[in-house]
């Protein structure tokens, strides 16, 4: 390696290690600013010396037990998210089989429908959404924020596209055998479909997981609310301690940053996929 | 086997519908249906718990949302707030794109790093920036700020400052999502051809004639996809407004979707709401025919 290499690669690290540092000290504020007293943590969150708590106290973890249903929302989020996933794997991967490899009339033109329902945002409808489940009667459960959003454009066209390329010599094969569509799809197209359901379920997780408007706009009982609505209320909830915000928030993140860590690559690798759709 | 073996087709046909059937269902009452409904309500009169008729309007939905002085506002906003994000946001993702890129040790762990912030929730996200934020000596930012300016600076409540609290939002969000744009940027780097890069050594062209004649033309459907998908994001723009201004300090930050949830559920008018969101929908359909009419484009001159 000569001089100028060397000072390149030096540059690089520079560059990297100052933004690094950028994007780290929110969190790092949060993490040891939920161990600080409340008093402590606005006089010194200015002080970048002073970030770390004189002393740790795990106080502001029970006050946030004491004050709010955490483990309720926790609970909520978690099984509302599980179902949409789930669900949405099920349904919208039958789906996309049917408009890759079945055969029935109408199918083209309903997939043109589908993939121009695609660039439809929730909050295009979310208003007469609200309207149409208040008709139904479905405010403040837990339906309301789960089926809505199994069935998904988005999550059908990844999966047509997976399956468009997957050989069909493993489905002849199984249907020379006497294997009907069910069969087939559940025993030879989606054991090898598994890049593709990893991909839908981090993308659809990660959108239902932080929802926020839909759920502000349809529930309003600490019963059925799930976790962003959760901190929203309790920023708001007098009085205001921030110590007991950052708590709420270190145990909020804890779950999904674990997540993150153990399926990293499917994470990177699903989000690089929805720029293949262009 | 036999019963059916008269009509295969019509049998396979039957069933590839039961295969299609719950999604289509879904997508047909959940999005098809409220979007038509949406389209619909739009020229109605329709409020929550009104008693007056319910009637036919015409364009008078439109015309009120766009004599008013918030809507306007928030157009405005969500329009500046993509100029400031989009390009920032994708300049800043293609950096840390080509930065992460290159190959040197320790590039995974600086990826996960950018990255992390996808995974936050935007309503935690925006819940943490108010302390960084935060007004007077105490904000982070201003100490910062304070520290590099040798003392000048004066502090300043960012939040509630008609002219920084969106410029602070924008932070907000380009901090949250850059993280995702430089993903797919890596991707598309990733898959530029190394011959390319060879032959334009060969050819004596140094590092920068590489990144403007080769990375650049080659990234760019990638580049068109990240702008339309962070433009289309600012034009939904809805929980940092919620949690972090509320619209304001005097509309300054009010954005489309902030105005329509208030119509629909603040005062109950589901029909002004619906108006506000056919308008967002047209935004968002128009960028969304942009990007493919611009990368079209690309392919015919290719």
């Amino acid at each position: 390696m000569n001089g100028k290499q060397r000072i390149r690669m030096l540059s690089v690290y520079l560059v990297l290690t100052t933004l690094a540092f950028m994007f780290l000290v929110p969190v790092v504020m949060m993490l040891l600013g939920s161990f600080k007293p409340d008093d402590q943590v606005l006089v010194q969150a200015g002080r970048l010396g002073s970030l770390l708590p004189a002393e740790f106290s795990w106080f502001n973890y029970q006050d946030v037990f004491a004050r709010v249903p955490f483990a309720r929302y926790l609970f909520n989020s978690a099984f509302i998210s599980f179902c949409i996933v789930a669900g949405g794997l099920l349904v919208n991967s039958l789906a996309a089989y049917a408009f890759a490899r079945l055969q029935w009339p109408g199918r083209d033109w309903v997939l043109l429908v589908v993939v121009a329902l695609m660039i439809i945002p929730l909050e295009a409808i979310a208003v007469p959404l609200f309207y149409e489940v208040t008709l139904l009667g479905w405010r403040d459960t837990y339906w309301v924020q789960i089926i809505p959003f199994i069935a998904n454009a988005f999550s059908i066209y990844l999966f047509y596209s997976f399956f468009l390329s997957l050989p069909r010599e493993l489905e002849e094969a199984a249907r020379i055998d006497g294997a009907g569509p069910w069969r087939i799809f559940f025993r030879i197209v989606a054991p090898n479909a598994k890049p593709v359901f990893a991909t839908v379920a981090i993308l659809s997780f990660l959108t239902q997981w932080g929802a926020l408007l839909w759920p502000l706009m349809v529930t309003h009982s600490e019963a059925v609310r799930p976790l962003p609505l959760g901190i929203a209320t309790f920023y708001s909830l007098p009085p205001l301690q921030w110590g007991d915000i950052f708590a709420f928030g270190v145990m909020m993140v804890t779950p999904v940053l674990l997540i993150f860590v153990l399926f990293q690559r499917w994470f990177v690798q699903g989000v690089a996929t929805t720029g293949v759709k262009g | 086997m036999t019963s059916a073996g008269h009509q295969p087709g019509n049998q396979n046909a039957r069933l590839a519908w039961l295969f299609a059937l719950p999604a289509l269902l879904g997508l047909l009452i959940f999005v098809l249906l409220p979007f038509v409904l949406s389209v619909i309500l739009s020229f109605t009169n329709l409020r929550l718990g009104s008693p007056l008729p319910l009637e036919f309007m015409g364009f008078s939905q439109y015309q009120r949302i766009f004599t008013d002085q918030a809507f306007l506002a928030a157009l405005r906003n969500n329009s500046l707030f993509a100029l400031i994000v989009v390009p920032l946001q994708t300049g800043l993702a293609l950096l840390l794109a080509l930065l992460v890129n290159q190959p040197l040790r320790g590039m995974v762990l600086f990826r996960s790093l950018f990255f992390m912030p996808v995974v936050f929730p935007l309503s935690l996200v925006a819940v943490v920036w108010i302390l960084v934020f935060a007004p007077g000596p105490q904000g982070l930012l201003n100490q910062v700020l304070e520290t590099i300016t040798l003392g000048t600076w004066q502090p300043r409540d960012f939040l509630h400052d008609p002219a920084w609290a969106l410029p602070a939002i924008s932070l907000t969000s380009i901090w949250q999502g850059v993280g995702f744009q430089m993903v797919i940027l890596l991707a598309a780097l990733q898959g530029i051809a190394h011959e390319l890069y060879e032959a334009a050594r060969v050819d004596g062209a140094n590092r920068w004639q590489q990144f403007v004649c080769i990375t650049l033309p080659q990234l760019r459907n990638a580049i068109i996809f990240v702008v339309l998908v962070t433009t289309i994001l600012a034009f939904r723009l809805f929980d940092q407004v919620q949690i972090m201004t509320q619209g304001g300090p005097n509309n300054a930050t009010t954005t489309v979707m902030y105005e329509a949830v208030n119509s629909a559920f603040g005062s109950q008018q589901v029909a002004r709401a619906a108006a506000m969101t056919v308008v967002f929908f047209t935004i968002v359909l128009l960028i969304t025919l942009l990007q493919r009419a611009v990368s079209r484009h690309e392919r015919v001159i290719e």
